[in-house]
Order: C-alpha cells, then sequence, then structure tokens
C-alpha cells in the first residue's frame, strides 16, 4: 500500500494522499491537526460528518449573512410598498387606509424570503471562493475522484509546519494508500 | 467494507424484523455504483425512445405557443370566456401547475427538515418537476391579461402614467409569491446540483462537455472547507423554502378566498389549498418517475419503498382534501347563508354536476385504494391511479372557479362555460412544454442527487444526521447499526 517517497519537487503546492475510507480521512484529519497544520483540506464526494470537529473549524458564519438579507427584504419591501401606495400614488381602495401594514405583510414576507435565499447562495459561493475554475485539485490525477468515491487530504506548502518529506511521512503513517506532491497552479 | 456486509444481511429478509430499517439503495451497491449508474444516463448514447418522444412533445409545444401567438392576434376572444365566467381554463390552469410544483419542494426541503432520508433518491428529479410545472403555471396569468402589452403593470415598475400597482389586492401578493417561488426553487435546485455537475465534469471525456459542466460546476472541489459552507446554505434554504412553499398555495387561495363570491370567500381555503397542491405534486412526481425508473433501470435507487411512501402521502393528503370537500358544504349549511347554500347545491347536482363528481371520484375515492399494500407496491397500478389524481386536481380547481361564477346572484346572469377549441389545445399544450423541459433534464442533467445518496448509503456517514462518529471509521456503521436496530 504504502509507497516509498519519492524526490520533493522543487515548487510545490503541497502533499496530498488518498485514502480508502471516510473512517480513515477523518481519523487522519484528527491526527494532521493536533499535529499543528491549518492549512489543508479534505476532499469527499459527500460531506463527511464529525469532520468540522477534527479539523478545527467553527460553525459556518453563513446564517449571519442570510438573517441580514431577510432583514433588508423585510425593509425594502415595507419601504417599497409605503412608497408606491402611500406617498407616491395614494390610492382609496375598498376603503382600506393608505398604509395597510396587514395586507404589506404578505410581499413583507416573499421579499424576506427572496433576499435570504439569494444570501444563502452566493453568500456561500462568497465564503468558498465560487466560482474558481483552477486549482491544482482540479488537474491533478490523484484527484480524479474526489467526485466519484475517492477521499483525499491535501496539505498545503504553505502551512508554516509544512515540513517536505516529513510531511509525506506523517501522511504514510496516517494509513494514506497513495501520496504524491501536487504542484501550485 | 463492514458496510456492504451489513447491508447484505438486513438486505436478506427485510420483512421479517421491523425493527431493522430495510436499506435505501438497493442491490448492494457500492458508493461508485452510484456514480456510475445515474452519470452513465447522461453520457451514454441517447435511448431509442428519447428522440421519438422528444419530437412528440416538442410538436406539442409548439403547438402550445401557436395557440399563444393566435391569441395574441386575435384577442381573449378566442377563449370561451364570456359573462359571468371571466375566469376559467387560464386561471384553473394555473392553480393547477402551480399545485404541482408544491411536491418538488415539499420534497426537498420539508423531508429535509424532518430528515427523511429516502428523500435524496428522488428529490433532484421532484425539484426540476417543480421548476417546468411553475414555468407552466407562469405562462397563463401572463397571457390571460387581455392586454398582454401591459403585462409589466404587474410588476412595481416606474413607468410614464405614473401609476403603481395595488399592494392591497391579493393578485399582487400572486405575484410575488409565484415568482419568489419560481427563483428560490431554481436556486435550490442549482445548488443541490453543483456536486453533481464537478462529478460530470470530472468524468467527461469531450472538450465541450468538460467546458460545459465544468463553467456550471463552477469549480466544485469537494473539499471540507467547501463542504462547510454549502451544507449550512443547503440548510437554510430548505429552511427558507418551507414556509415559502407553504405560503405560495395560501397565497394563491387568497385570490379566490379574499373575494367575496360564495364558493370563494371561505377560511378553510389556505390549508385545503396546500394539502391539494402536494396531493396533486406528488401524483405527478409518481407519473413521471415511474416510467423514468423503469426505463433508465433505477429501481435500486428509486425503490418500492420510495413509491409506497409517497402513496402514503397521497393517502394523507387525499383524505384532507377530502375532508375539506365536506366541510365546505358543512359550512354552507350552517353558516344559514341562503347564496352560499346555493353555490353547493348547484356545485354537486346543478349543471357542472359531472364535473364535481369526476373529482369526488378521482381525488376521494381513488387515493383510498392506497390503504391495500399490495396496490402500494406494485409501480403500474401507482402510475394509473396518480393519473386519476392528476385529473381530480385539475377537476378540484375548475370546479372551484367555474362553477361558484357561472350562476351570478341573478338568474338573469346566469351562464354555462364551454371552452374553446383554443382553449384546450394550450393546457395540452403546457403539458408538452412540462415533459420536454422534463426529457431534456433527464437526458443532460444528473436526475439522481448522486452526492446525497451516497451520504446515506449503509456504512457511510449520514447527510442531515449528527450522530458522533469515532475516529476509526467504525463509527458511523456502529452508530447507524445501533439506530436501526432500535425498535
Amino acid at each position: 500500500m504504502s509507497q516509498v517517497s519519492i524526490p520533493m519537487p522543487s515548487a510545490i503546492g503541497g502533499v496530498a494522499g488518498q485514502f480508502d475510507t471516510p473512517g480513515e480521512l477523518l481519523a487522519a484529519a484528527r491526527r494532521v491537526h493536533q499535529a499543528g497544520f491549518r492549512r489543508f483540506d479534505v476532499y469527499s464526494p459527500y460531506p463527511i460528518h464529525g469532520m468540522d470537529l477534527v479539523m478545527g473549524l467553527g460553525r459556518s458564519h453563513l446564517g449571519w449573512i442570510v438573517a441580514a438579507a431577510a432583514a433588508a427584504g423585510a425593509v425594502t419591501a415595507l419601504v417599497l410598498q409605503w412608497y408606491t401606495n402611500v406617498l407616491d400614488y395614494p390610492l382609496i381602495t375598498q376603503g382600506k387606509p393608505y398604509f395597510s401594514w396587514q395586507a404589506f405583510l404578505v410581499v413583507v414576507f416573499e421579499l424576506s424570503v427572496l433576499f435570504a435565499a439569494f444570501a444563502a447562495v452566493f453568500g456561500m459561493f462568497a465564503l468558498n471562493g465560487l466560482p474558481r475554475w483552477h486549482h491544482p485539485t482540479l488537474t491533478h490525477d490523484l484527484f480524479t475522484t474526489a467526485t466519484d468515491d475517492g477521499f483525499f487530504m491535501l496539505i498545503e506548502a504553505a502551512d508554516e509546519k509544512f515540513a517536505g518529506q516529513q510531511t509525506w511521512a506523517l501522511l504514510q503513517s496516517c494509513g494514506a494508500s497513495r501520496i504524491e506532491w501536487i504542484n501550485e497552479s | 467494507m463492514s458496510g456492504a456486509a451489513s447491508a447484505t444481511s438486513t438486505l436478506a429478509r427485510p420483512e421479517q424484523d421491523p425493527s431493522v430499517r430495510p436499506p435505501l439503495v438497493l442491490g448492494g451497491k457500492r458508493v461508485g455504483d452510484v456514480t456510475r449508474l445515474v452519470s452513465g444516463i447522461v453520457e451514454g448514447k441517447t435511448p431509442r425512445w428519447w428522440w421519438p418522444v422528444f419530437l412528440f412533445t416538442g410538436g406539442i409545444t409548439a403547438m402550445c405557443f401557436a395557440m399563444i401567438g393566435y391569441l395574441f392576434a386575435t384577442g381573449v376572444g378566442v377563449w370561451g370566456l364570456n359573462e359571468p365566467v371571466g375566469w376559467a381554463w387560464d386561471i384553473t390552469n394555473f392553480v393547477f401547475w402551480v399545485g404541482i410544483g408544491h411536491a418538488g419542494t415539499l420534497i426537498s426541503a420539508i423531508l429535509f427538515l424532518l430528515r427523511q432520508k429516502w428523500r435524496t433518491s428522488i428529490n433532484r428529479a421532484a425539484e426540476a418537476m417543480t421548476l417546468f410545472a411553475v414555468m407552466c403555471a407562469g405562462i397563463f396569468p401572463g397571457i390571460h391579461v387581455g392586454r398582454w402589452w401591459r403585462a409589466y403593470f404587474l410588476a412595481p415598475i416606474p413607468n410614464s402614467n405614473a401609476i403603481w400597482p395595488n399592494f392591497r389586492s391579493p393578485l399582487l401578493w400572486d405575484v410575488f409569491a409565484v415568482s419568489t417561488y419560481a427563483i428560490v426553487s431554481f436556486l435550490f435546485w442549482y445548488v443541490g446540483m453543483i456536486p453533481d455537475l464537478a462529478t460530470l465534469r470530472d468524468r467527461a471525456k469531450s472538450k465541450t462537455k468538460q467546458f460545459l459542466y465544468g463553467l456550471f460546476a463552477l469549480g466544485w472541489r469537494g473539499g471540507n472547507r467547501q463542504w462547510r459552507h454549502y451544507e449550512m446554505a443547503y440548510l437554510l434554504l430548505a429552511g427558507l423554502s418551507t414556509p415559502l412553499v407553504l405560503s405560495v398555495h395560501t397565497v394563491v387561495s387568497f385570490d379566490f378566498a379574499t373575494a367575496i363570491l360564495p364558493g370563494w370567500h371561505a377560511t378553510i381555503f389556505p390549508p385545503y389549498f396546500v394539502a391539494g397542491a402536494i396531493f396533486s405534486g406528488f401524483a405527478m412526481v409518481l407519473t413521471i418517475l415511474i416510467p423514468a425508473r423503469a426505463l433508465f433501470g433505477l429501481k435500486d435507487l428509486i425503490t418500492t419503498r420510495h413509491l409506497e411512501n409517497m402513496c402514503k402521502v397521497i393517502l394523507a393528503t387525499g383524505c384532507m382534501v377530502g375532508y375539506a370537500y365536506s366541510m365546505e358544504f358543512f359550512t354552507a349549511w350552517y353558516s344559514g347563508n341562503p347564496f352560499e347554500t346555493f353555490v353547493f347545491v348547484n356545485r354537486a347536482g346543478g349543471p357542472y354536476a359531472w364535473a364535481y363528481w369526476t373529482m369526488v371520484t378521482c381525488n376521494v375515492i381513488t387515493p383510498q385504494l392506497f390503504w391495500f399494500k399490495k396496490i402500494r407496491t406494485s409501480p403500474w397500478l401507482i402510475f394509473a391511479l396518480a393519473i386519476f389524481v392528476n385529473i381530480g386536481m385539475w377537476f378540484e380547481r375548475f370546479v372551484i372557479i367555474v362553477t361558484s361564477l357561472h350562476r351570478d346572484f341573478l338568474p338573469s346572469s346566469w351562464g354555462y362555460f364551454i371552452p374553446t377549441w383554443v382553449d384546450i389545445l394550450t393546457f395540452v399544450g403546457s403539458f408538452g412544454l412540462f415533459f420536454t423541459c422534463f426529457l431534456l433534464f433527464l437526458r443532460f442533467l444528473p436526475m439522481i442527487a448522486m452526492s446525497e445518496v451516497k451520504g446515506i448509503m449503509r456504512g457511510h456517514s449520514l447527510i442531515g444526521a449528527d450522530e458522533p462518529m469515532d475516529v476509526h471509521g467504525r463509527g458511523p456503521i456502529a452508530a447507524h447499526k445501533h439506530k436501526e436496530a432500535r425498535p
């Protein structure tokens, strides 16, 4: 299973290893994190639960962005309805007051949801750095099954703790079945 | 892997031990098999049946647009609308199609929040169905306005007439509700598809496919630092879509319920419409998935259990709809209002009695057959019954709209609506549009959410579940087993 380490190329982006099961990947992520690495990521065809915990990642902050957008949607809807139906074009219909807030609630709700949904999607893109059509893991042979059934870890050379062959050995001791140097793209 | 072993051991006798849940994916499939099976549909040669069916539905779609062109060129007089029936097939079709969409969102959002893991095999196709149904729905209010070149009046756009739409009108709420629903459904569908588009990109052989799937996959890499935000976004979208989907048909029902017309003016309408929407939507999901799973060999992913669960939803919502029908009659009698009473007596015994009893037969009696497990587990029988439900739900909207309108308060203004050939062909044509879009979806996009199905397979961590996992990788299996064994 384990390979003899090959010489490290001069300009590298990091070292990557393949694991056979999500459980092994989880255990490896815990060890790599405990060893002090911070600039590493694991790649899997579906999210592995418990991974955030062992990688030392907290809860995503996306919820706050979405909440703010929902509030912005509500305010937008209220201002829109107030401006159009009270200020600019007051029209008596069915004897209701111009500012019929009860009737305005439906559109307030709809626009809150609309703004929040946009924030959830585009906020997620922003936090994930998407779209990004170039990345070492997109072109490297090792990662071809990352979206199929393979489990991988990439430790970046930019990490303070990164130490070439030693980091290779760390991946090896974690049980990686195939290890390769990854070029910086 | 030991997960596969545990799957086969329970597979052998799923019926005998009720405390063990049957697996969601059959045939001892592994993660890679799911990729090959689902991607294979898109990557393989176009099936022989696809082109003739596509040309047929495409022709019907063309007919739909020809009818719309004829309507635009001539005017709404080409429809059967006349006093006192000013709303008929156009709005019936609109409500029918919007309702169909609800099942997709229910499956993708509400069942996600309720952690119904079986949803993963059907949510993608159901969400696609939602989008296409809402597209079909959007046509009808757009073209029924008469002066269609003034359709932009629906939106609050500054214009030289210096007038604004009236936000105290439920018709305007409807514009906001349905367009928000369409946009959010699209976002949810697309976000859910990003990891699967990345799978197709990584497997693509031709440059064009690599480019196109790559473009829309946005450079998804499947890193945990991405999954973290992705899962949160998915959860939030599910949380947002849940009240949204309930609001859409509620607002549609306000179009009627806030009018003072007997037969429309009822407080039961919002829940009644939502139940009916889910009822009709599940019927349409079954109508399209039963042939699709047979044609593409997906019976191990969309299993009989999936179909059975959907039948149960139809049975439950069918009973709710039946309750609403009887409660309308009760309210009409108990209110002591002669106009209200008249409308309902007229509905069940007047000139449109044939439509009313078609509706009751299809919507109340048909689903009762789903009490029998034998029927719930026979796909083609389910398919036939689902068609009845589709028909029944179209008639429900027709009955509500037309029978309430056709006998006005004064007998001198009574009438009888008869659709014209343009009415009929436009409606039939909307089915062409729906099925054409669905065929394109089946051919070019992953019809099953691969990344989600992989997450719920035996021996793999569970999407939406938060069981603690031990670091040796035996955690999820052990935790899963423990949970499954609980009575």
